[in-house]
């Protein structure tokens, strides 16, 4: 890839802390990358309490996935896998200068979030109907109910979590679609947009492994 | 004075040479550049966020302290005089909570790190200055949740918030104290990515890995510990807050859910998190032994080694803490024989500690004091933490105030002693100005002094049967407490003094000169106060540190301090 830029118009973004935007882009990259590392972490506390009581009452957990929407499920991991490409391509376009293609690009990704959330809003209702919600109604009919609502428990808990994850991605977009509509991102400045992509992709994979452990292991 | 040559001569003439050319007093400096409150408040520069860190964490060691003084005060007499069992239980909480999330992780690497760590590797500051001022106000907020629980009747959990006891029973503040540590932990988090990539990618040139002071090794597994194991607590704990808010949740037996899980969770960060107490402390003394035993550390390599082993190595054995939880015998056999081999590279930094005063030529500066009296209680409190690896003697002794003993043996006697003689040796830098020397040594003595005669008794309270969390108990075990509570006030003046003359000498104290130890790290190489900026020009390094010489020491002087 090829971008002729001046040095000149490099150092204005520069920290003085750094040498130069070279330093600059590398700290920051990796800074993104350690703090997933903790997001992993931290989403690891809920991947090890599934993975428990998948192992002790796996086929309550069987009985109860089947009970999730593996349609809306579905779909919302299309739309994410979906802003995924379309955030992979803001970035090309912040590394090539091209402002009104990232706008749209971020704008795209911002939006598919908030279809995600909206999918994910219509589900959690469809869950509440269906009193799968532990505490609030909750029913079982089959047997041991307490294990089923465990299940549930650890649904919401972990989709809940992610949910929390996507809203903060969706504030970081829209305020990225602001900037780079403002020009921010001329230049070489392509920084912030690299970074918010790795934050926008782990998000993207978690939920691609949330996917198949609550909606799929119930279904052959 | 001088271990290999006691030349009278020699120290005479080097006191003429330092009054003669009193240290000079950098006007322009980090503190006088910018002034008000709004500056601080502000400030992006890694050595005022470090100050700022100070002022907050002495507020939350003052607030745990009182209430060990408390309990300390109640246990003078078999039964209870002064506060009631409920009372009691708060009061253990707090002191647990606030000296460990509040001032033991954030102590040596907030404070000393933040200061001398972009200092050390000859950047201008850390890599995310906003970043790092950030995780001192989330550090704050996290602190007023802390202190809101407090306020509002206290939490009687203990520091563990074991469940089922936190989620359901407890009838205390559990989420609002829960929520503070939960946000105190990001602010540990942001610090951790901070300190990683400062390390990585703000080192001077010709400053390769092996040329890095072992402050700073230590400081980077530490910071690796520090992301990789607190959000598995924050996970926790927002775990137990929703299960408690809820009425149901992943560790509760109506659902199917096991208790025991919580305690695997909280004791995979909770024992990582004790190598975040004691590895700063660590690379601390490295520093301290070289400098004032004016020789190269022995084994460079394996000691900055050991702290990567240490840190690996204290992910692979939360288990020892629940022999006695329902964990398998097998498991329990691993666990142990993992914890016995943590001792290996601790040991190692111990002979490496040793052997590197082996021929030195040894000052005993006040510095020097705290760091002879950690080697000694942290291999005192490494060896009792041998017996409690092993199996057998564990469940004889679980629960009981050898567990205390042991651990105040490392935390205390280990990473406060670190860190008081950390703060006694880079205070020159951070005021510019020398602290009494004489008064110095004096608190250095009454800390060890004290701090034995706290909890050397507790180690054979607790083999004789003393469970933790108790303020009553038989009689025949009050000689052991009043010992302990004497001990505890002893150390309360030691811990006093250092606050009463380190806050006269910023502003009386002699002024110090760049670098009043003569030590060889690049901190030194820059006025103190230091400039803004740290240094003038980018400093270019060409050797390995701890380029000491026993025979060119002669203008380090104490005595005129």
């Amino acid at each position: 890839m090829s971008i002729s830029i001046s040095p000149a118009s490099e150092e204005a973004f520069v920290g003085q802390q750094f040498d130069d935007i070279e330093q600059q882009r590398d700290a920051a990259k990796l800074g993104m990358w350690i703090f997933l590392a903790t997001e992993v972490l931290f989403f690891g506390g809920l991947f090890l309490g599934y993975t428990i009581y998948r192992f002790t009452y796996g086929h309550i957990f069987v009985e109860a996935s089947r009970k999730l929407d593996v349609l809306i499920g579905g779909t919302n991991t299309a739309v994410l896998l979906i802003s995924s490409l379309l955030m992979a391509f803001a970035v090309r376009a912040a590394k090539l200068d091209q402002r009104r293609a990232l706008v749209g690009l971020l704008a795209g990704t911002a939006v598919l979030g908030c279809v995600f959330m909206s999918l994910k809003g219509v589900e959690y209702h469809k869950d509440y109907v269906d009193h799968l919600v532990p505490r609030m109604g909750f029913k079982w009919e089959g047997a041991d109910p307490g294990n089923a609502e465990l299940f549930y428990w650890i649904y919401f808990a972990m989709t809940g979590l992610h949910a929390i994850h996507v809203t903060v991605g969706i504030g970081i977009m829209l305020v990225l679609t602001l900037l780079a509509w403002l020009g921010k991102f001329s230049h070489g400045n392509h920084n912030t947009v690299e970074i918010a992509g790795l934050y926008w992709h782990f998000v993207d994979i978690v939920w691609v492994f949330l996917f198949p452990l609550l909606y799929l292991v119930g279904h052959r | 004075m001088n271990g290999t040559t006691p030349a009278p001569e020699t120290m005479k003439s080097a006191t003429e040479l330092v009054v003669e050319r009193p240290g000079e007093f950098a006007r322009e400096n980090y503190l006088s550049i910018h002034r008000g409150v709004r500056a601080w408040l502000l400030t992006k520069d890694h050595k005022r966020i470090g100050l700022l860190y100070l002022g907050t964490i002495l507020i939350f060691f003052l607030i745990a302290s009182v209430a060990a003084a408390l309990m300390r005060i109640e246990l003078l007499t078999p039964q209870p005089k002064l506060v009631t069992s409920e009372t009691y239980n708060k009061l253990f909480t707090i002191h647990g909570v606030l000296m460990v999330w509040f001032f033991l992780i954030p102590s040596i690497p907030t404070v000393l790190g933040n200061f001398v760590l972009p200092m050390m590797i000859g950047a201008r500051d850390v890599a995310f200055p906003k970043l790092n001022l950030m995780s001192w106000y989330i550090f704050v907020a996290g602190g007023a949740l802390a202190l809101w629980s407090l306020i509002r009747g206290g939490v009687d959990t203990g520091w563990t918030f074991y469940t089922p006891y936190s989620t359901t029973y407890a009838n205390t503040h559990v989420i609002s104290m829960a929520a503070g540590v939960f946000v105190a932990g990001f602010s540990t988090i942001v610090t951790g990515i901070n300190f990683i990539v400062t390390t990585h990618k703000m080192r001077a040139p010709g400053l390769t890995w092996f040329r890095l002071p072992l402050f700073v090794w230590s400081l980077y597994a530490t910071s690796l510990i520090m992301v990789l194991a607190t959000p598995v607590l924050a996970i926790t704990l927002a775990l137990i807050s929703v299960e408690r808010f809820w009425g149901v949740g992943i560790f509760d037996p109506k659902l199917g859910g096991d208790p025991v899980l919580f305690q695997h969770l909280f004791w995979f960060y909770s024992h990582p998190a004790v190598y975040i107490m004691i590895l700063p402390g660590m690379g601390v003394i490295s520093e301290l032994i070289t400098c004032f035993s004016r020789k190269r550390i022995y084994g460079y390599a394996w000691v900055g080694s050991a702290s990567m082993a240490i840190a690996i190595l204290g992910f692979m054995v939360w288990g020892h803490h629940m022999f006695v939880s329902s964990q398998s015998v097998y498991a329990g056999m691993i666990f142990s024989i993992l914890s016995f081999l943590v001792a290996v590279p601790s040991g190692i930094k111990v002979f490496n500690w040793t052997a590197t005063l082996h021929k030195g030529s040894i000052h005993f500066a006040t510095p020097m004091l705290y760091a002879l009296g950690f080697i000694g209680l942290f291999t005192i409190g490494g060896l009792t933490g041998l017996f409690l690896a092993a199996l057998a003697v564990d469940v004889h002794v679980h629960d009981t105030y050898f567990v205390i003993a042991h651990f105040h043996y490392i935390m205390v006697g280990g990473m406060v002693m670190a860190f008081m003689g950390g703060l006694h040796y880079w205070w020159p830098k951070i005021s510019g100005r020398l602290y009494p020397e004489f008064a110095g040594k004096l608190a250095a003595m009454i800390t060890f002094i004290g701090f034995n005669l706290t909890f050397f008794p507790q180690f054979i309270l607790g083999y004789l049967g003393q469970p933790r969390r108790y303020h009553i108990y038989p009689p025949e075990f009050q000689i052991f407490h009043v010992l302990s509570t004497a001990g505890a006030s002893v150390l309360g003046i030691g811990y006093l003094m250092p606050l009463i003359y380190f806050i006269w000498s910023w502003r009386r104290g002699r002024a110090a000169g760049p670098n009043p130890w003569r030590a060889t790290g690049l901190e030194w190489q820059t006025s103190s106060p230091p400039p803004e900026h740290n240094f003038e020009q980018t400093p270019i390094v060409t050797g390995p540190p701890y380029s000491y010489s026993a025979e060119k020491d002669v203008d380090l002087n104490l005595a005129s301090i």
